[in-house]
């Protein structure tokens, strides 16, 4: 079964492709100092992508992740004007983040409705919380903020692992684990396949999907607690349009959005493809931010296309 | 099985409570009218129609008025949905058809001209959708992701990242005129549906529509063309855009690809399905469509005019919004009414 790789092989070549591209054209491109940044920029989209791909692998969806990162960021930096630490709101935060997941899961799967429209609910919900918290940017003054910034590992040449890098690491092998050594990893991949004869094999269905959007909510709050701590502020426009960017990582990481086919590793490189056009761009300089969002919608199309035909050459060969 | 698609049960042998919620039309016009009501207590002023300047003037003109591009939008998202699609770049194509427009009225042209490109450019979005959707079968919603995503690169270098205005009496007529007293875009949209209402509901296109939504295979075997009517499906989508994108520009006199029709899909769906359709395909309602339309205009105006600051205006309509999908909810339904049953006995 090596085919289940390939959509992954296929994301990191381009990842190495379109990095190549940057160490020919610029002179201090290929080095750790570009990839530790790439890693520090992109840890929390890649945090909260990585709950979006569990949604995906179902077959669902969860569009409230942006709102999710600005909600909790409001939240930190106002429970920081209260006296509160950030790991202590933090904690709370992801708290909610799991209970508002789970809560989307519930509604899914009692009501029956399509996720896309109850975690769209959901974004509209939580980003108007965020306008309740606060309208402007409020900052999360707590030294733990810049300690949690300072704190880093070298990996020589100048480039350095930053905390926030280190956190989406360890929830990335988190994610993996969960997704390819659990019972319900197997189960999320079984509704994703084909949800009613996951229930005739008797995948508890409920419970499934309530975990999942639970996991999403899990992850796209530690993504907002990431980016409150590497921002040092909360915002209530943070992470608008995130959610989008999440699903793109995950499409570009090889999952498919039908469910049941990817793996949660591939939303890594997602999502550092995305943030190497963007570096791309700015080592560019004269290159606007419509020409990274043309890029990025073109290799969109492109991965679509060329996954749709391996899966066609796939499925044909299997039915001979 | 939804009891609406039930000849059956929707038969009116009897009108108990049971059948009557199970009615698709009627959540969408409850909460509408609760909301007038609820605006009718909070602000008396709110019913009053009157003439300022030749020009109907009043509240309930001002919910019609901002209504306009969401409703052209929601109808074309009606269809889209209808055929068991999504259409995400509704807002990109409004970018992208303001940005057209803006350029072309620059050179001098008619006009009808620009009127006839502007629009066309519209549908030639939706046809790239339509082909990726149709004939290469990539997902409705990734298609329209890639379009959403680069659509506003797209207008934004179409306006070589400024924000181009224009002077023009013609569009500006047409977006912020009127005709005997009544503001022009609400007879455009008026227009627009009735076109739509007669071509998709007075034929048999509609039905196509419909059945290629509830199973593409078994419509292609029956004789219809799936592939033909989801991509005309995704043209219609962007013409509908693209008269927005028209009002819109008309009404700053300018083309702002960054803010024109941000997160009009997102309204333009929760519309759709408030107003019934199903994203699971299969069915759409353009008059109900309209209705949703009205719900979540009316919520953001009468936020608008209550003693609520307009903060609120998402959270409120994110709760509603959320209630009225329980309420379309029959499994929800069942089981309170049957908790109630239950408590009787």
């Amino acid at each position: 079964m090596r085919d289940r790789y390939l959509p992954l092989l296929a994301t990191v070549a381009v990842f190495v492709l379109v990095f190549a591209v940057g160490a020919v054209m610029f002179k201090h491109f290929l080095s750790t100092n570009v990839v530790g940044d790439l890693l520090t920029d992109n840890a929390f989209i890649i945090i909260a992508a990585i709950g979006e791909t569990f949604a995906i692998l179902s077959g669902g969806i969860d569009l409230s992740v942006g709102s999710m990162i600005g909600f909790v960021g409001v939240v930190m930096a106002h429970l920081d004007t209260l006296g509160w630490h950030p790991l202590a709101s933090g904690a709370m935060l992801i708290a909610f983040g799991i209970a508002f997941g789970a809560f989307q899961g519930i509604v899914i799967d009692f009501c029956e409705i399509q996720p896309f429209i109850i975690t769209l609910a959901g974004m509209f919900l939580l980003r108007g919380s965020c306008f309740l918290v606060s309208l402007e940017s409020v900052p999360v003054k707590h030294p733990f903020v810049s300690d949690f910034s300072d704190w880093h590992i070298d990996l020589g040449g100048g480039g350095r692992l930053s905390s926030s890098a280190m956190v989406m690491l360890v929830v990335l092998a988190a994610g993996v684990i969960i997704a390819h050594f659990t019972r319900f990893g197997t189960n999320v991949y079984a509704i994703g396949g084909d949800p009613a004869s996951a229930k005739l094999m008797g995948v508890p269905i409920r419970r499934t999907t309530v975990t999942i959007y639970a996991l999403a909510g899990f992850y796209s709050a530690l993504g907002g607690v990431v980016y409150a701590l590497y921002t040092g502020s909360g915002y209530p426009l943070a992470g608008l349009g995130d959610e989008l960017i999440a699903i793109a990582a995950v499409v570009l990481g090889g999952t498919l959005l039908t469910g049941g086919v990817g793996l949660v590793f591939g939303t890594l490189f997602g999502g550092l493809i995305q943030g190497l056009i963007t570096t791309l761009v700015n080592f560019q300089g004269t290159l606007t931010s419509e020409g990274a969002t043309i890029i990025i919608g073109v290799l969109l199309f492109v991965f679509i296309v060329a996954q749709r035909t391996i899966m066609t050459t796939f499925m044909t060969r299997r039915a001979i | 099985m939804d009891h609406a698609d039930n000849p059956q049960a929707l038969a009116p042998s009897r009108w108990s409570l049971g059948e009557l919620t199970s009615r698709t039309w009627l959540w969408p016009v409850v909460a509408l009218g609760l909301i007038l009501l609820v605006d009718a207590v909070v602000s008396p002023g709110f019913f009053s129609i009157r003439i300022v300047q030749g020009r109907l003037f009043g509240s309930l003109i001002d919910v019609l008025y901002r209504g306009t591009p969401g409703a052209l939008v929601a109808l074309g998202m009606a269809v889209v949905i209808g055929t068991k699609g999504i259409d995400l770049s509704v807002g990109a194509v409004v970018a992208i058809v303001g940005a057209v427009m803006c350029n072309l009225i620059h050179r001098d042209m008619s006009p009808f001209t620009v009127l006839v490109l502007t629009l066309g450019a519209g549908v030639l979005c939706g046809m790239w959708n339509g082909f990726l959707v149709a004939f290469l079968d990539i997902q409705p919603i990734i298609t329209t992701l890639i379009l959403m995503i680069a659509g506003r690169g797209v207008a934004l270098l179409i306006d070589s990242g400024l924000i181009v205005t224009f002077r023009s009496d013609f569009f500006s007529a047409i977006s912020t005129g009127q005709f005997l007293t009544v503001p022009s875009r609400i007879i455009v949209c008026a227009g627009t549906f009735l076109a739509l209402w007669l071509v998709l509901r007075r034929t048999a296109l509609g039905l196509f529509v419909e059945s290629v939504g509830a199973n593409s295979a078994a419509a292609d075997l029956a004789g219809i063309n799936a592939k033909l009517v989801k991509m005309g499906a995704y043209m219609l989508s962007g013409l509908c855009s693209g008269i927005a994108g028209m009002l819109i520009c008309g009404d700053i006199r300018g083309s702002d690809s960054n803010n024109a029709g941000l997160f009009m899909e997102l309204d333009a769906i929760l519309a759709v399905v408030i107003g019934g359709g199903s994203l699971a395909g299969g069915r759409f309602y353009l008059g109900l469509t309209i209705i949703g339309v009205l719900v979540i205009q009316g919520l953001t105006t009468s936020i608008l005019v209550s003693p609520l600051p307009w903060q609120f205006t998402m959270v409120v309509k994110g709760v509603v919004v959320l209630i009225v999908l329980l309420l379309q909810s029959r499994r929800l339904r069942e089981s309170i009414v049957g908790l109630f049953l239950r408590r009787k006995s």
